[in-house]
């Protein structure tokens, strides 16, 4: 990605542009996870391949846009707060409308498709990407909308290495959100969840309401992209939400299909493994661009994944008989 | 307690598998439901506790009542928290999760007395205690029973509908399931009991019936339908005169029809 190599040149050589490098990789890496995590959650669940979660992405991004911009609400209610806790506050709550709307959309478009084919159920959520993704950008315009997140372009420098403010909170904030969905599975509610994934008509028998349990996957996923959604959108990957906000997914895609589709686990070590790769060539493999070609480090993510899936076709953490579309 | 009034149940809109099959659980008693392979005891079961949609099936004629309250086509979850809970046939624990967690899944709808019934269910298996944070998948297939079967109680069900306990079992962990039924209902739980296992099923029944393609064909006193000699022939494997193989090559077709059926 390229704000990695502005920051990465801005070090030169050495062990310097290495951390920096991994630091950029781990910013990158940790959205993908998010999105893969969301992914995999309403795949396990649901069964259904959501190829709308490049667009849930962008609504969350684009809901966090209207809270804190258009709706203002952190200047509307409590002018005094520090602008950091109220605009984590319209964040909150621009990524709940966008978990809401996830479940909305499953109710709506989703449920009503179950016992069909999966095949024709993937395909429908192709129609839902086109469809939110339009709406989004027709909400960004050409030059995008910007989420005025209090931190702008701060860096700071950590030994050798710099980095935005952005990516700081970007790291706490996804390792709050892993623990949490941790937790959250181990819950009365997440072990229905597992449940419902590993055996639905078993789920049924114990009095587990699969249809709660199909919305809340949808939200937690929506949730997540959203999450992924506001980094991918601030500084310093994009200045706002934009048409291109929902292309993050392709980045992802690799992730998730690296990591196995059917583990949540993998889903964050792939996000993890394919953000370093693409740092990782970003900086290095520049150097080979008359051979490579410019912006290599948009398909090494493909590349593993295509390796990896000669060795292991399910994944690195992947259940050898998942049912694919 | 439970009632089954002439249900008739379709598969697909065309296959007619209950024929108009009536059944009676009282209040407090063991129930046993006898029939060969493809008879419908299965499919009785999701035609009571609302699994049938999702194998594309239909209530076409009938009702259900339980405790004076019609749940003929009633969701699953609903059937569920009016208190019957079933133990299904083959098992379906949850593989990938450990016993705790099958425990906590079939609790759902049991929130408020969970770790009542979880110390009446750890009572009831000892296995389960050392096994508790094992993963299900791993466990033998008698452990496995007893986490379905404390799974199914963890819901603190009024009646248990078990199918098919004794799949698959040794003839002593048989005799141990059939142990912990009877246990079970003495602690006040009305069971409905599906087996093919006639012997185990009859022996601690209170009443049974007999089905077959779909019909109830016989129903009484467990000792009287032990005694009678198409059971006997049929689901207990003895002849009359003891010690004289029978083959079945040697019956005249019309011969090998249950006497029942004529």
């Amino acid at each position: 990605m390229t704000d990695t190599l502005i920051l990465a040149q801005a070090t030169v050589g050495g062990i310097e542009q290495f951390w920096q490098m991994v630091v950029g990789g781990l910013a990158l890496g940790t959205i993908y996870a998010l999105l893969a995590m969301g992914f995999v959650i309403i795949f396990k669940a649901t069964q259904v391949v959501n190829f709308a979660h490049g667009a849930l992405v962008a609504v969350g991004a684009f809901l966090v846009a209207l809270t804190a911009v258009e709706i203002d609400v952190p200047g509307r209610w409590i002018p005094s707060a520090p602008t950091w806790v109220t605009w984590a506050l319209a964040a909150v709550l621009g990524v709940a409308l966008g978990g809401a709307a996830g479940m909305v959309l499953e109710r709506l478009f989703i449920r009503p498709m179950v016992g069909e084919p999966l095949f024709q159920i993937a395909i429908l959520t192709v129609g839902l990407d086109i469809v939110l993704r339009t709406i989004v950008d027709d909400f960004a315009g050409l030059d995008g909308r910007p989420l005025a997140d209090p931190w702008g372009t701060a860096t700071a420098t950590i030994g050798p290495v710099t980095v935005p403010h952005t990516q700081l909170v970007q790291l706490g904030v996804t390792v709050v959100a892993v623990v949490a969905v941790a937790l959250f599975f181990r819950s009365r509610t997440g072990v229905a969840m597992r449940a419902t994934a590993f055996d639905q008509e078993a789920a049924r028998a114990q009095g587990i309401t699969v249809g709660r349990i199909f919305g809340l996957s949808w939200l937690l996923g929506a949730v997540l992209a959203g999450v992924a959604g506001i980094f991918a959108s601030i500084f310093p990957r994009a200045a706002g939400v934009s048409s291109a906000t929902a292309f993050v997914a392709f980045g992802a895609f690799p992730a998730i299909i690296l990591g196995g589709l059917d583990s949540i686990v993998g889903a964050i070590v792939g996000g993890i493994v394919i953000g370093l790769a693409e740092s990782a060539a970003s900086v290095y493999l520049t150097g080979f661009s008359n051979v490579l070609g410019s912006g290599f480090s948009a398909i090494i993510g493909y590349v593993i994944m295509l390796l990896v899936l000669l060795i292991r076709p399910y994944g690195l953490f992947g259940t050898e008989e998942v049912r694919r579309v | 307690m439970l009632s089954v009034e002439n249900l008739e149940f379709v598969y697909n809109d065309v296959v007619l598998v209950l024929r108009g099959i009536s059944l009676q659980v009282p209040t407090g008693k063991i129930v046993a439901l006898l029939g060969a392979n493809g008879a419908g005891k299965t499919t009785t079961v999701r035609a009571i506790t609302g699994l049938a949609a999702v194998h594309e099936g239909d209530i076409t004629k009938g009702s259900v009542q339980f405790e004076g309250a019609d749940i003929t086509g009633r969701d699953p979850s609903d059937v569920v928290r009016l208190g019957i809970s079933q133990v299904m046939e083959g098992r379906r624990i949850f593989a990938e999760l450990t016993v705790l967690e099958n425990l906590r899944a079939g609790a759902y709808t049991n929130r408020a007395g969970m770790s009542a019934s979880m110390d009446r269910v750890m009572a009831l298996f000892p296995r389960l205690v050392e096994k508790r944070s094992a993963t299900a998948g791993y466990l033998s297939g008698g452990e496995q029973q007893m986490l379905a079967i404390g799974r199914a109680l963890m819901q603190n069900p009024k009646l248990l509908i078990l199918d098919e306990p004794s799949l698959g079992l040794a003839p002593l962990l048989v005799k141990q399931i059939r142990d912990i039924v009877v246990e079970i209902n003495q602690q006040g739980t009305s069971v409905l009991l599906i087996e093919q296992n006639a012997n185990m099923a009859l022996s601690i029944a209170h009443h049974g019936y007999i089905m077959e393609t779909g019909k109830m064909v016989m129903d009484g006193d467990p000792a009287k339908l032990l005694k009678d000699e198409d059971v006997q022939e049929f689901y207990l494997g003895l002849h009359g005169d003891e010690g004289d193989r029978k083959s079945f090559r040697d019956v005249k077709h019309y011969k090998r029809r249950k006497r029942w059926l004529s």
